[in-house]
């Protein structure tokens, strides 16, 4: 998965083939649509399965996430339905209660990011002069630096705490969804109707989130679940390099890690959070896909009105 | 830069040159910034609360805390330019005797993985959009939005799990640790699971933009020309739409490869291969500052290097391009 550089089709500097064009549908008939392409369904299947099972994991969970209940590496059978792990603990258990620190870390950096980075896009594409190049300059600073790699330096100065992953997913995540934003922006500032705005005096910020915005939604929804992808990719493997706030929580990526020695005697332990992983990130890309797809589509028929 | 517009080929290459430096200029400020001119003590940090105010004080002097803060970066920046990158204060030997046989390691790692993927998914990019919605399409297309998704640490122990520990046991080793001394190409079976993971989390993204890229080729006059003069379908596909498909692909490559440098971090550690990425997880760990610092700038000059020979490179296969310069 390629998370750290961002590579996006429309992260393609001068080669604007891959660009997605800003299909002018209102976002939630975008989403309706989409919906009936099977790959959306199935995305929104696994997602909101997986969303359901870390929210209600640990109140059907047997056992507490650091109960011991048995031998250590004890494989499925008895007490425990899925074995026991390194430490004697239970892996369903410790499996349901291990998905919330993910989806919640990976919801709220994601969500920080998407909204400082299309703002700065926003800007960007709008000011159309020295702002715009020194808002994007600073942008490729950023991008210069692997999701993973800024996460593990502010990690080495600061220390694992949850803030500071958050925030380093945020930063990182920022200029990739502000370079999307300006493109999908920058040929709708050229249309009449923000002319037509700027004419009869309405606010510049009102131009920047009550007009450019909504048209441009199209775009920022792929980036979105794009980056969302992402996130998860790159929080689950802080958390399996022993990055994480706190190191005896239950943790997909913790539980891989802690229970990759032992695969050849009880795989269980590693085995399920991987599937809960890849299927995560299956289902938020299907969702992008979908979306993209579905953008495409609706752009496609109106050019061959 | 948009304004500064003359020049041709060598003028638009001599600004991307000018841009690429201001921008590490700036990448190294900003290594430098986190890591040693934040608020805070770096040296306590360093040595955690069981400190000694002497080993406090001699490290902050190793460190040139001492000096100003502008000197302190001079003195890191000179030092970087000269290559001479400090003292890994964890293994107590200069950073580049430290990290040379780890670069060899990991520079041997991404470039079997390019050499593999990229003539791979062009080849599956090219033959999707040649059968165009057919089986091998729509199979691939599919296999690839999945792979594309998934991330590289968990497709690692996938087949870890394959092919070394559960489902066929012993077919490959799970651990690639390269002997100290020896070379990677020495252990040609401990690089098969690392460079396969390489290979499935870069060849997606290539293959979907190669296809792209051939099925707009595919449907443009020239093809159709080339069609019409009755040339052979196989001269019309290789020596017509080929090289044409090939120029949006040259970006899409330069940022795997400049992904893969960071990609490696999370593999090398998945297979304990003693690799620059292994290196960072490691420092990261110790607090091994001057370690992380010239990790960082590394790997952030690579990727702005391999972007500038991306965008030179496909200015150069796309005479078009050349005209908006």
């Amino acid at each position: 998965m390629i998370a750290g550089s961002g590579i996006t089709p429309s992260s393609a500097g001068i080669t604007a083939a891959a660009d997605v064009p800003a299909p002018t549908v209102r976002p939630t008939s975008l989403l309706r649509r989409s919906l009936r392409l099977w790959r959306t369904r199935i995305g929104v299947i696994i997602v909101g399965g997986l969303v359901l099972l870390a929210i209600i994991g640990p109140y059907i969970a047997p056992y507490g996430p650091s109960t011991p209940v048995g031998v250590p590496n004890a494989t499925p059978g008895g007490k425990a339905v899925l074995g026991t792990d390194y430490l004697g603990q239970d892996v369903l258990s410790r499996f349901l209660y291990g998905g919330r620190n993910i989806l919640v870390t990976a919801f709220i950096a994601t969500a920080a990011g998407l909204i400082v980075g299309v703002a700065i896009g926003l800007i960007a594409a709008y000011a159309r002069n020295a702002l715009d190049d020194v808002l994007m300059r600073i942008m490729d600073v950023i991008l210069a630096f692997p999701q993973i790699m800024l996460a593990l330096v502010a990690v080495a100065v600061v220390g694992p705490h949850a803030w500071v992953i958050v925030l380093a997913i945020a930063l990182t995540t920022a200029p990739r969804a502000a370079r999307v934003a300006r493109g999908a922006a920058l040929p709708v500032v050229e249309r009449d109707f923000i002319a037509c705005s700027e004419a009869m005096g309405v606010p510049r910020w009102r131009i920047l989130f009550g007009e450019l915005l909504p048209n441009t939604l199209g775009p920022l929804m792929v980036e979105a679940s794009l980056r969302m992808t992402y996130s998860i990719g790159v929080i689950a493997a802080l958390s399996y390099l022993g990055l994480s706030p706190n190191p005896n929580s239950p943790n997909w990526g913790t539980m891989i890690q802690e229970n990759q020695i032992v695969l050849p005697v009880q795989p269980w332990g590693a085995v399920m959070p991987i599937i809960a992983i890849a299927l995560l990130t299956i289902g938020t890309g299907l969702i992008g896909d979908g979306i993209a797809r579905t953008a495409a589509g609706i752009d496609r028929a109106r050019s061959a009105e | 830069m948009k304004r500064l517009t003359s020049g041709g080929v060598p003028g638009f290459v001599i600004r991307r040159l000018l841009l690429g430096l201001i921008v590490l200029l700036m990448v190294s400020l900003v290594v430098f910034a986190a890591t040693q001119a934040l608020p805070g003590d770096p040296a306590r940090a360093i040595l955690g609360r069981s400190a000694t105010p002497q080993s406090l004080a001699a490290l902050r002097r190793h460190l040139h805390l001492d000096q100003p803060v502008i000197q302190q970066y001079l003195t890191w920046i000179s030092g970087l330019l000269h290559g001479n990158l400090g003292i890994s204060l964890a293994a107590q030997e200069p950073v580049t005797k430290l990290l040379a046989p780890k670069l060899v390691n990991s520079a041997v790692l991404v470039a079997v993985a390019a050499v593999i993927s990229i003539p791979l998914s062009v080849a599956i990019g090219s033959w999707a959009a040649f059968r165009r919605e057919k089986v091998f399409d729509t199979l691939s297309s599919n296999l690839l939005l999945v792979l594309a998704a998934v991330p590289e640490f968990v497709v690692a122990i996938t087949l870890v799990i394959l092919f070394a520990t559960t489902v066929f046991p012993r077919v490959l080793p799970s651990i690639s640790t390269i002997p100290p001394g020896s070379r990677p190409w020495d252990h040609l079976s401990f690089l098969i699971l690392p460079t396969a993971t390489l290979v499935i989390a870069v060849a997606p993204y290539v293959a979907r933009i190669m296809r792209a890229s051939m099925i707009e080729v595919l449907e443009s006059d020239y093809v159709e020309m080339a069609r019409l003069k009755g040339l052979p379908e196989r001269t019309v596909l290789i020596r017509h739409a080929l090289p044409n498909a090939l120029g949006p692909v040259f970006q899409v490559i330069a940022l795997s490869l400049a992904y893969l440098a960071g990609g490696i971090i999370v593999i090398e550690f998945v297979f304990n291969y003693g690799g620059i990425g292994s290196a960072l997880q490691e420092s990261v760990l110790n607090h091994d500052l001057p370690v992380v610092q010239a990790l960082a700038m590394l790997i952030a000059a690579l990727y702005v290097a391999l972007n500038l020979l991306a965008d030179v490179a496909t200015i150069v296969v796309t005479p078009r391009l050349r005209t908006r310069l």
